[in-house]
């Protein structure tokens, strides 16, 4: 069985025993709604297009700080991967910022720049940079030395070598680190939305919560998870095949 | 001579503590236009002479110059085919030949020569191919194509038909003796095939393990193409000279696997 028809036949059993759940009536509808009110709820919000003005604040949000911290984070990592002290230093400060949740810097973002835009994409752009930064650095540091040796018998030293040969042979690992920095700055995203005043999903979820809106909360959950794995599947991971099908890291399909 | 080693040590410090002698007070000239074979069992520092010799990497004493100049640094003079492709995945296969030439010639002159190595070495339809569509005998093509095409006088093997087949081994073979013939370079071929260096060369030098010194340099007076029949009395003359060198290697080892 092709695993698309699999799929459909997981999730629509999973939407009829939710449905089931929502039937016995055990919970009130204001904690668990039916499936169909969740649809009619997202139903109303794209056709009044208050959804999609949340979408599209969010991946602003997400595109101008998801590209400050991919900028960033490829700067460091070149620095880490070149300049032995700064690794020795800067990089494990970098891996201990890594660990923190970005949820952790909302506080310090608001106190920096009160409940603006920029508070959103300062916690975004913290988000990706680090593991931008870790990818970036591995990439450089993996480089094959036999491309290095080849690459100076044909010649070629210094700003040459860096710029035609390690800069390209790190684009594997430089690609992960976009995917992974994605990642994590959508996951950003929606915390530092959710502590906002609007726009975005993140900030529409918590007013439906504020509200008790229960089936606009799990349809903005929904469309979170659908957005995050489509641009995952379909994006990222298609550049991802491509670029280790190329570079040779994996068979051709 | 065209090339000099002039009493040549390179030593390298274990982990252990101990120092390998890699190399011991080599000393070899090579004339221009020679086929030169270094051949040895793993481990004799024949692939660290060739190193040596490219520039890679440096003899912790004694000298090695080529046209009387000191080699210090790896560079276009002294082109490299190494046992791996070592191509640039991320170029197509003209690319990876005109590598060596985009500083020094125009961008027409550059089309004009990675079109007729790859000729030279049957690959002109794959020119626009990816490396990762192509056969390891053919990357190893692409490979001599792009030492080829930095036409230095000085082309440097390092064991570069290791990873092959042997049919694909045999017709690369064919195709390095006429690319040699056609073009007069002088090359240094190592390899651990004793009808190889035999097939190929005009000259082999035998080397020996720990610590890598030459134990047997002759010339190998056969009319080319060689013939199987022609080279066999040879082989098992160094057949010879090898055994006794494998035995001491492996006696060596066991010693050494005894005592840790």
């Amino acid at each position: 069985m092709p695993a698309v028809i699999k799929r459909v036949i997981f999730f629509a059993s999973l939407i009829l025993i939710w449905h089931g759940i929502f039937l016995l009536g055990i919970w009130p509808e204001s904690m668990i709604p039916s499936p169909f009110t969740v649809a009619e709820t997202l139903y109303a919000g794209f056709a009044d297009m208050t959804l999609v003005y949340d979408i599209i604040a969010s991946f602003r949000h997400l595109l101008i700080g998801l590209a400050i911290s991919l900028v960033i984070g490829t700067l460091l990592g070149v620095l880490l991967a070149k300049v032995k002290t700064a690794d020795e230093t800067l990089g494990t400060m970098i891996l201990a910022l890594q660990s923190v949740p970005s949820i952790v810097w909302v506080p310090l973002a608001i106190i920096w720049f009160g409940f603006t835009e920029a508070s959103i994409i300062f916690v975004v752009i913290i988000g990706g940079t680090f593991v931008m930064t870790m990818n970036m650095r591995i990439g450089i540091k993996n480089v094959a030395p036999i491309y290095l040796k080849a690459a100076r018998t044909m010649g070629s030293t210094g700003m040459d070598l860096f710029l035609k040969v390690v800069v390209p042979a790190s684009i594997p690992h430089a690609v992960t680190g976009v995917r992974l920095a994605w990642a994590f700055s959508w996951r950003a995203l929606m915390a530092g939305e959710m502590l906002s005043t609007g726009p975005g999903l993140g900030y529409t979820l918590s007013y439906a919560s504020d509200f008790n809106n229960m089936s606009l909360v799990i349809g903005i959950i929904i469309i979170i998870g659908v957005i995050g794995s489509i641009v995952d599947q379909l994006v990222f991971q298609r550049i991802e095949n491509r670029v280790l099908k190329r570079w040779g890291m994996e068979e051709a399909a | 001579m065209y090339l000099d080693i002039d009493n040549t040590s390179k030593s390298f410090q274990r982990k252990d503590e101990q120092r390998l002698q890699a190399l011991e007070n080599i000393n070899l000239s090579i004339e221009e236009g020679e086929f030169v074979s270094l051949l040895g069992p793993s481990g004799c520092g024949k692939s660290t002479l060739l190193s040596t010799i490219a520039g890679l990497s440096q003899p912790s004493s004694g000298s090695v110059s080529l046209e009387n100049e000191l080699i210090t640094e790896p560079g276009p003079d002294k082109s490299m085919v190494f046992q791996e492709p070592a191509l640039f995945p991320w170029m197509s296969v003209k690319e990876n030949v005109t590598f060596p030439l985009r500083k020094n010639l125009s961008k027409k002159k550059q089309e004009q020569a990675a079109a007729d190595y790859l000729k030279m070495v049957h690959l002109s339809q794959f020119s626009e191919n990816y490396p990762h569509e192509l056969s390891g005998g053919m990357q190893q093509r692409v490979a001599i194509a792009r030492a080829l095409a930095m036409d230095s006088g000085l082309l440097l093997m390092d064991e570069p038909f290791g990873a092959l087949d042997e049919q694909t081994r045999q017709v690369l073979q064919d195709e390095v003796e006429k690319i040699w013939l056609d073009t007069k370079k002088t090359i240094v071929f190592v390899t651990h095939s004793i009808r190889e260096a035999i097939k190929l060369s005009d000259r082999v030098i035998i080397m020996s393990a720990r610590p890598g010194t030459i134990i047997s340099d002759f010339k190998v007076n056969l009319e080319r193409p060689r013939q199987q029949q022609g080279m066999a009395a040879l082989e098992e003359d160094v057949m010879a000279i090898l055994k006794t060198e494998i035995e001491n290697v492996m006696e060596e080892e066991l010693q050494y696997a005894g005592s840790h």
